[in-house]
């Protein structure tokens, strides 16, 4: 187990330093010297522009500027300043993350939340009425595109009936001051986007809890249980639920990178000042530090949730810890 | 009184394609102590049988007749708690693929405590003991620390000895076998059917004992029952059947019986495919195989009867007594005279 774990460890952080690795070559093979192009907005001479390569070290060869960038990531844990605005990058991630991993991991917890109860219990009783009725939510949630049913949500719940806001982020902690803050209006305020990313990814969840327990369902080891004399909601809570859990747990950590990737719209619809609009306007403008910090952050990210999953794994799974 | 007696069980299953007829109309008895073997081909409706009588097939799915007096109750149709007490309990059950039948993300501990406490009302403590007793009866070696292991950690052997520990930790009257050795080398095959035949003598509950091997029948049986299309085509003593055998298929298994005194170039195979249990041939299921058939078989389906022997013997086949007494001893002599010139 231990072994297994060290693995996976060392394996997360060589999956991370290529990632940024490839990350820097592609950004500063693209001649976008921004020195030369503008210097904070305004057109600069030639002089000040040799002053600002040398001062960011763009003057020296991409595997030096790559090397600089690891060194200052690890031993300062800074990720450069942006050069639209003189910004610590460490500092603007700190504040978009909270936005952005808000919006993720509530919207992780409420569709995992939905889906549960609903595939297990449509997967008890198959072909039965709430296995239908939950069969056509999974279609709908399927079929409706994100922005498109943020939109609806914002128009219907926020606009017509006024109960949710439709915008703007409230900080968790309410030391923050201000009526905008604390736990309550935080998770007010984010409902929405929650419920955008939960509806899509509930359906899909719901669609794979219901066809694993099915198929966990049909093992031998459950014929054995109920052999055994175990009555049947033993069977399936210390039966099955484990190991139906697996493949759910893989899809959790492939779909957290996912939704990372398209985190964008559902920010766009309810104005929220995450990563993804971070990005936008960062490309916009060819901030390549913060481009480069929001790919690392979004990285890293993925390679924890992963890294998460594997644990999560062995733990679960007891044939994976020999590996 | 027997202490589990099946009368005219029933099993069909309703698929996509149609109903399928797994067990029609099986009757039997099985005595305390007793062994009872169950042959017949893949198909047959051996396991779907006993799977019914423990309540183990979807009742959504399957539509089920019939009666199965346990111990002089009633268990067909008997609610989901009645049958759980019976379950693990009285009534314990191996299945044919100790790699799959047992839970692979729990402990074997786990496994066997769980039968345990499911039926006693014990501590945790006193039912890992028992577990581990009962390891040490099915010869798991060092069992006090292999109780610990996960069941990936053991042998396909030790996998079914532990399947047959967890179904008799609670000393059942009854043990279903369902092709217990069917998925292991035969020096493990041997080794398990030598553990059970001691752990019945033991035990003294009875076995049934579901098999393709007409030997393990031949060896461990007092009573045999032959299926063929999910019916009972012959049931006798275990002698009774080995020296004469009353029907078509029955002698085409005896023939096809590989014995290592008979030289495998006579051996006989079955012709045919077994039956469709979606459209079962009319008359009788192994006319279309059968060297022996006339218009009757074709169209009669031929009644369970009993032979010279007595009721203790009975088959269906719509030969006279004389034509299949002159057939087997023809047949006979023919395996006999394999087994001259193998001699
Ligand atoms: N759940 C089910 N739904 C539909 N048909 C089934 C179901 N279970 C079994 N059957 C059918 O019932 C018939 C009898 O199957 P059964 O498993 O009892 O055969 P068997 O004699 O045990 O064969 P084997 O020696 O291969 O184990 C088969 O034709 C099988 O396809
Ligand atoms: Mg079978």
């Amino acid at each position: 187990m231990i072994r297994y774990l060290i693995r996976r460890f060392f394996w997360a952080v060589w999956l991370f330093f290529m990632a940024t690795f490839i990350t820097y070559v592609i950004f500063f093979l693209i001649p976008s010297s921004p020195g030369r192009i503008t210097g904070f907005g305004f057109s600069v001479s030639p002089v000040q522009a040799a002053q600002i390569n040398s001062q960011w070290h763009l003057d020296v060869p991409a595997y030096q500027q790559y090397w600089i960038f690891v060194w200052n990531m690890i031993r300062h844990q800074s990720l450069g300043y942006s050069f639209q605005n003189g910004a610590s990058v460490r500092w603007i991630m700190a504040q978009d993350a909270r936005v952005t991993g808000s919006i993720v991991l509530g919207g992780a917890v409420l569709w995992l939340l939905i889906s549960f109860p609903v595939g297990v219990l449509s997967a008890l009783r198959p072909r039965s009425l709430f296995d239908r009725a939950a069969m056509v939510f999974v279609l709908v949630g399927i079929a409706s595109p994100p922005v498109w049913l943020g939109l609806i949500l914002a128009y219907l719940f926020g606009f017509k009936l006024g109960w949710t806001p439709i915008a703007d982020y409230c900080n968790f902690a309410s030391s923050a001051g201000g009526e905008c803050s604390g736990p309550v209006h935080w998770a007010y305020h984010l409902i929405l986007p929650w419920l955008t990313f939960a509806f899509l990814f509930a359906a899909l969840y719901v669609r794979i809890i219901r066809a694993t327990l099915l198929e966990t369902a049909s093992e031998d080891y459950i014929r054995t249980a109920r052999a055994k004399g175990a009555p049947a909601r033993r069977v399936v809570v210390r039966h099955m639920l484990r190991n139906s859990l697996l493949p759910v747990v893989t899809m959790l950590g492939m779909d957290i990178a996912y939704v990372l990737g398209n985190v964008l719209f559902v920010e766009r619809v309810f104005n929220l000042h995450g990563l993804g609009i971070e990005v936008l306007s960062a490309v916009h403008t060819s901030d390549v530090p913060v481009i480069i910090g929001v790919i690392v952050c979004i990285t890293l990210a993925v390679i924890v949730a992963n890294f998460i999953v594997d644990v999560a794994y062995a733990v679960l799974d007891p044939r994976v810890r020999l590996l | 009184m027997a202490l589990l007696e099946v009368t005219d069980l029933n099993t069909r299953f309703r698929t996509d394609d149609g109903i399928v007829k797994a067990v029609s109309g099986v009757s039997f008895t099985v005595e305390s102590g007793e062994t009872l073997g169950v042959v017949g081909e893949s198909g047959s409706g051996k396991s779907v049988t006993f799977l019914t009588l423990m309540g183990l097939v979807d009742r959504r799915h399957a539509e089920v007749s019939g009666s199965v007096r346990f111990d002089g109750q009633e268990i067909l149709g008997a609610s989901g708690k009645q049958l759980q007490k019976i379950r693990g309990r009285r009534i314990g059950m191996i299945f044919q693929d100790p790699m799959t039948s047992l839970n692979p993300v729990k402990k074997i501990g786990w496994q066997l405590e769980e039968a345990v406490l499911l039926h006693n009302d014990v501590t945790h403590d006193e039912a890992r003991r028992r577990a581990i007793e009962i390891l040490k009866e099915v010869e798991i070696p060092k069992a006090d620390t292999r109780i610990d292991d996960y069941p990936h950690q053991f042998s396909g052997g030790m996998r079914q000895r532990v399947m047959i520990a967890m179904a008799l930790i609670n000393n059942p009257e009854v043990l279903i076998a369902d092709e217990p050795t069917t998925a292991l080398d035969v020096t493990t095959q041997a080794q398990i059917l030598r553990l059970m035949t001691k752990l019945q003598e033991e035990h003294g509950m009875a076995i049934v004992m579901i098999t393709h091997d007409l030997g393990v029948v031949a060896e461990l049986s007092d009573d045999v029952l032959v299926m063929y299309g999910g019916r009972v085509v012959e049931q006798a003593e275990v002698d009774d059947l080995f020296t004469k055998p009353e029907m078509p298929y029955t002698w085409g298994l005896l023939g096809s019986l590989p014995r290592l005194d008979i030289t495998s170039a006579r051996l006989e195979q079955i012709p045919g495919q077994p039956p469709s249990l979606l459209h079962p041939p009319s008359g009788c299921a192994f006319n279309p195989r059968c060297a022996y058939a006339f218009d009757r078989c074709h169209e009669e389906l031929p009644e369970l009867r009993a032979g010279a022997v007595g009721e203790g013997h009975r088959f269906r086949c719509h030969l006279s007594d004389d034509e299949r007494a002159r057939i087997w001893e023809a047949k006979k002599a023919s395996l006999g005279a394999a087994e001259g010139s193998a001699a």
